[in-house]
């Protein structure tokens, strides 16, 4: 069994923008940091794969070519430690989280901690979803910027948010041919939405628009997936717009219905969570104090919020929250901008009625939706159906169930993540003094 | 004022609901009153496991009672349930506790318990993923395996069929001797009260000596053939039985679904649900001793549950004393899925004055609760 | 240290070269399989998420079960194994 233990000053969860940002910030202020992710490389959803990453953005200067390049690929600076391949599933005590990779576990203690572990995207049920290459909008791109070629590959993009159409660039970009992107949200309220974006810094939507636009993708809004079809595999999708509905044959679809903040881990640490986000004071400090929290977990808001607030979690966890002040302005234009987001991508009504009575509902144990029609709550559905019970604890079905139904998951016990035995067998857990 | 109930049962776990089936079968109007979901309580947080233990004559005669019963139901039980027959093995660690193994076969096999003795080749055989060495334990082949939430919801549904009706929603906030009052307001008129609140039944009868000791559990992915049947060390006896507030003991569980459910620990005095991170470790330290391939596997989730302790650790099933038409069904320790449909047999025969199968005397409420030998 | 411009690995047996920094689920995908296992109810699943979360890209990496293949670049060498 392993046993072994680092510990520093800082600790940051998560190495997407938000991440990233505050690890370099909290190490330049002088804090022994260490950075970890999940994932086999750095960069979390959008920068994921990159060889550098670059972030266009002159008004901000938020962060650097050279210093996003610096902490992602080589040298890093020595108060620096990176951790790539960790994930943190559980956190036995206050001041130490314990973090496993493929093979080993090891038991972080902190002084501070910054949750920045960003977000996932919200899967909704309908017949044929759980088809092999039907996928997530960002999980196919994920897959791309994998190693997946997908040159030539037609593909249907539907659902609903921003990101279907980021991740349209990007496949077109890898000379896929998106035959369709499909909005639910309706046109009128894209339009508003278009609109609102003139007064904010932040093009990055309507310049996705616009490409996609110029790229001569039809992008239809009020128009949705109602089932995908196949003998073993994705073969076509069924599509309504109004009163019209077709197919359409493809290879892939890519299907996400807006982001869901990822606040399980803040959860097991005690800290507040508002309104499904976590709650946190103007130094992106959370309820728990010493828990500073940045990026999508306190709110979806794209890149540049997720940066703003990296910035600020870094600062204040480095104790230089006086400076940290001078972002809080560009902070509350971000935050006006992820307000209207989730407005303008609110989920229609019909789109609870798309399931069938065998749709599976919950994937990891293939409970449909007739059986959770028998349950009244998320612990009958739990308990009598075993929906939730898989190893995705929930984090897939969750979501959907709680559109589908308005049921709240309960609470969140460790690990966090399906985690190895052993990883709970660390030696540095309170002994009781009784 | 609602409808009059002969009876009104205060609880929805295995035992509340086990109880309003056998009285709903005799022909009485039954209500039951849940505050939560069905099963939800220590019936959605207990292992499962259906074994005959022989702590004490009543408790031998009280579990090999019910697991009779069970072999009964299993007939009836959908796929939901869970169910198999999966045998128990008492792993011993050393010389003398396969000293325990032989008496208690002998024990066993007297009561006419199938109970075969498997030496060190026999026992690695058997669980190869058990550390080698050990040398041998018993194995009783009549023991199974259930998901008690699911028999639960299947009771109350055969209750139901009977006539009973469930109160969802609500709980029982004062017992008079006519009706009981409900947490929204209601009165419900009644001719007698059943308290099977589990752990919570001394917040209805104030006074009864049971105690809530606190255990965790954790349950792995799908592994299909990693453990084969219940395993329980015997220092389990040593755990169960020690009055010290913190002890822990090996106990693995082959789901049907191939997850192994690992246990367990006994706490008295810890009153939040949280999962403690320092019992966690104590009890996988334990299991990974005894299956050291366990600490590779993956852990989906840990929760904890409460039993429902009593001191001569024998549930109280009977007349609550000093209080005219009320009874209790409680006190099951870590034993209350098995001992769930003997429970309910004993009770009925009592109110509806049967002739039960096996003596109801050790179980009465109103016996003396000094300690026992044992501990 | 040069990288090395492909990595070999197995999947099913059989021999298969991507590009270093390459997923193991990429890699099952290149190799022709969009089924990576069969769920509890025996239907085909392959990754839904892409990023660790849904568990559906689970296959058996050099004779460990239930491996995210999105979550593991490729090895030399590497034993893959779907349809558990
Ligand atoms: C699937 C997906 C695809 C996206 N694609 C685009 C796009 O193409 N264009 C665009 O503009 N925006 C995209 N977005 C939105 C974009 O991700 C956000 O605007 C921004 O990247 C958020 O940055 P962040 O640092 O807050 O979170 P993220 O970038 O999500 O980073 C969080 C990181 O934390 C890791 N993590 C989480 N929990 C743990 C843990 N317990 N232990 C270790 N690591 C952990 C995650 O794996 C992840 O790498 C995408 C979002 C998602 C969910
Ligand atoms: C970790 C652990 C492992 C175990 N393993 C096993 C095992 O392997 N085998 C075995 O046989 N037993 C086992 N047990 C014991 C078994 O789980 C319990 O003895 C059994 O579930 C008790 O059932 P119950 O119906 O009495 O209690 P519960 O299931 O707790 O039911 C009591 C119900 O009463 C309700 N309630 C509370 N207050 C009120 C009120 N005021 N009004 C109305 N309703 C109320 C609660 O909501 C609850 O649903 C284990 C227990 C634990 C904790
Ligand atoms: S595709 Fe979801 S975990 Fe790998």
């Amino acid at each position: 069994m392993t046993e072994a233990h680092v510990s520093c000053d800082v600790l940051v969860v998560g190495g997407g923008p938000a991440g990233l940002t505050a690890a370099q910030v909290a190490c330049e202020s002088g804090a022994k940091t260490i950075l970890l992710d999940d994932n086999p490389a750095f960069g979390g959803q959008i920068w994921r794969g990159a060889k550098h990453f670059r972030f266009d953005n002159k008004v901000l200067d938020l962060i650097s070519d050279q210093t996003a390049a610096q902490l992602g690929t080589t040298d890093e600076p020595a108060r620096l430690r990176k951790m790539p391949g960790w994930r943190v599933v559980a956190a036995p005590r206050p001041g130490v989280a314990t973090a496993e990779s493929l093979s080993e576990t090891n038991s972080i203690h902190f002084q501070k901690l910054i949750l920045a572990t960003g977000a996932r995207e919200r899967f909704l049920p309908f017949p044929g979803w759980t088809l092999p290459n039907v996928m997530g909008a960002g999980g196919l791109q994920a897959m791309v910027k994998s190693g997946l070629p997908i040159a030539g590959k037609r593909v249907v993009i539907a659902g609903t948010g921003p990101l279907l159409l980021a991740v349209a660039e990007y496949l077109k970009q890898c000379r896929a041919d998106v035959r369709l992107i499909a909005e639910q949200a309706s046109g009128s309220s894209l339009f508003r939405f278009g609109l609102s974006l003139t007064s904010h810094p932040a093009k990055l939507f309507q310049a996705a628009m616009l490409k996609a636009r110029l790229l001569t993708v039809p992008y239809l809004t009020d128009c949705w997936v109602t089932r995908a079809e196949g003998k073993d595999t994705l073969e076509r999708v069924c599509l309504r717009q109004e009163s019209k509905s077709w197919q359409l044959e493809c290879d892939y679809l890519a299907t996400g219905f807006h982001l869901i903040p990822n606040t399980e881990l803040a959860e097991l640490m005690g800290c507040a969570i508002e309104n499904g986000c976590v709650k946190v004071d103007e130094d992106q400090q959370t309820s728990v104090p010493n828990v500073y929290c940045a990026g999508e977990p306190t709110g979806i808001g794209g890149v540049e919020k997720s940066v703003v607030e990296g910035r600020i979690a870094g600062l204040a966890a480095a104790g230089l929250a006086q400076e940290a002040r001078k972002y809080h302005a560009v902070w509350r234009h971000c935050a006006r901008f992820a307000g209207r987001l989730n407005e303008t991508f609110r989920l229609r009504e019909e789109l609870k009625a798309l399931s069938t009575d065998e749709t599976f509902v919950c994937r990891c144990e293939d409970v449909t939706l007739a059986q959770l029609r028998e349950c009244s709550t998320w612990r009958a559905a739990k308990l009598h159906r075993r929906c939730g019970m898989g190893p995705c604890q929930g984090r897939i079905c969750g979501p959907a169930v709680e559109f589908l139904f308005g049921w709240k998951p309960e609470s969140v016990r460790p690990p966090v993540f399906p985690a190895r035995v052993e990883s709970l067998t660390q030696a540095d857990v309170e002994e009781k003094s009784s | 004022m609602s409808k009059s109930f002969d009876a009104v049962i205060a609880g929805a776990g295995i035992v509340g609901t086990a109880c309003a089936l056998e009285l709903a079968k005799a022909g009485l109007c039954v209500a039951v009153v849940e505050p939560h979901v069905v099963g939800g309580g220590a019936t959605a947080a207990g292992m499962g496991h259906v074994v005959v233990m022989d702590d004490s004559e009543a408790q031998f005669a009280l579990t090999h009672y019910s697991q009779q019963l069970w072999q009964q139901l299993a007939e009836e039980l959908p796929a939901f349930g869970e169910s198999e027959q999966r045998g128990t093995i008492w792993v011993a660690a050393d010389e003398e506790e396969m000293l325990e193994v032989r008496r208690k076969q002998a024990y066993y096999n007297a009561r006419g318990v199938t109970a075969e003795i498997l030496d060190a080749h026999a026992l690695a055989e058997a669980e190869p993923n058990l550390r080698p060495g050990l040398p041998g334990g018993l194995f009783v082949p009549g023991d199974s395996v259930v998901y008690p939430p699911c028999v639960a919801a299947h009771l109350m549904r055969r209750a139901q069929d009977h006539g009973a009706v469930l109160m969802p929603g609500r709980s029982v906030t004062a017992i008079a001797d006519n009706g009981v009052r409900l947490s929204d307001g209601t009165n419900v008129p009644m001719g007698l009260f059943v308290n099977a609140a589990g752990s919570w039944s001394p917040e209805l009868d104030p006074g009864i000596g049971v105690k809530k000791r606190k255990g965790h559990l954790l349950i792995t992915d799908r592994y299909p053939g990693f453990v084969h049947h219940q395993l329980v060390e015997l220092g389990y006896l040593k755990s169960a039985h020690s009055m010290t507030s913190e002890s822990v003991a090996f106990n693995a569980q082959p789901r049907s679904t191939g997850q192994v459910l690992i246990g367990s620990s006994r706490q008295f005095g810890a009153e939040g649900a949280e999962v403690e991170a320092h019992m966690l470790r104590r009890m996988l330290l334990r299991a990974c001793e005894y299956m050291p391939g366990l600490a590779r596997l993956r852990t989906v989730r840990t929760w904890t549950g409460f039993r429902a302790a009593t001191p001569d650790k024998l549930p109280l099933i009977g007349p609550s004393p000093g209080r005219e038409n009320r009874y209790l069904a409680t006190g099951h320790e870590g034993l209350g899925i098995t001992t769930s449909l003997g429970t309910a047999k004993l009770l009925a025969d009592q109110i509806l004055k049967r002739t039960p199968s096996i003596p109801f005397a050790p179980y009465l409420p109103s016996r003396s609760m000094e300690h026992d030998a044992h501990a | 240290m040069p990288m090395p411009e492909t990595v070999s690995l197995r999947i099913n047996g059989k021999e298969l070269s991507v590009a270093p920094g390459t997923t193991v689920a990429a890699a099952i995908l290149i190799a022709g399989h969009s089924a990576f296992r069969r769920s509890v109810a025996g239907t085909p699943r392959g990754p839904l998420c892409g990023m660790g979360i849904c568990f559906e890209c689970r296959v058996t990496v050099n004779g460990e079960p239930h491996a995210r293949s999105c979550q593991i670049e490729c090895m030399p060498g590497m034993e893959v194994r779907t349809g558990d």
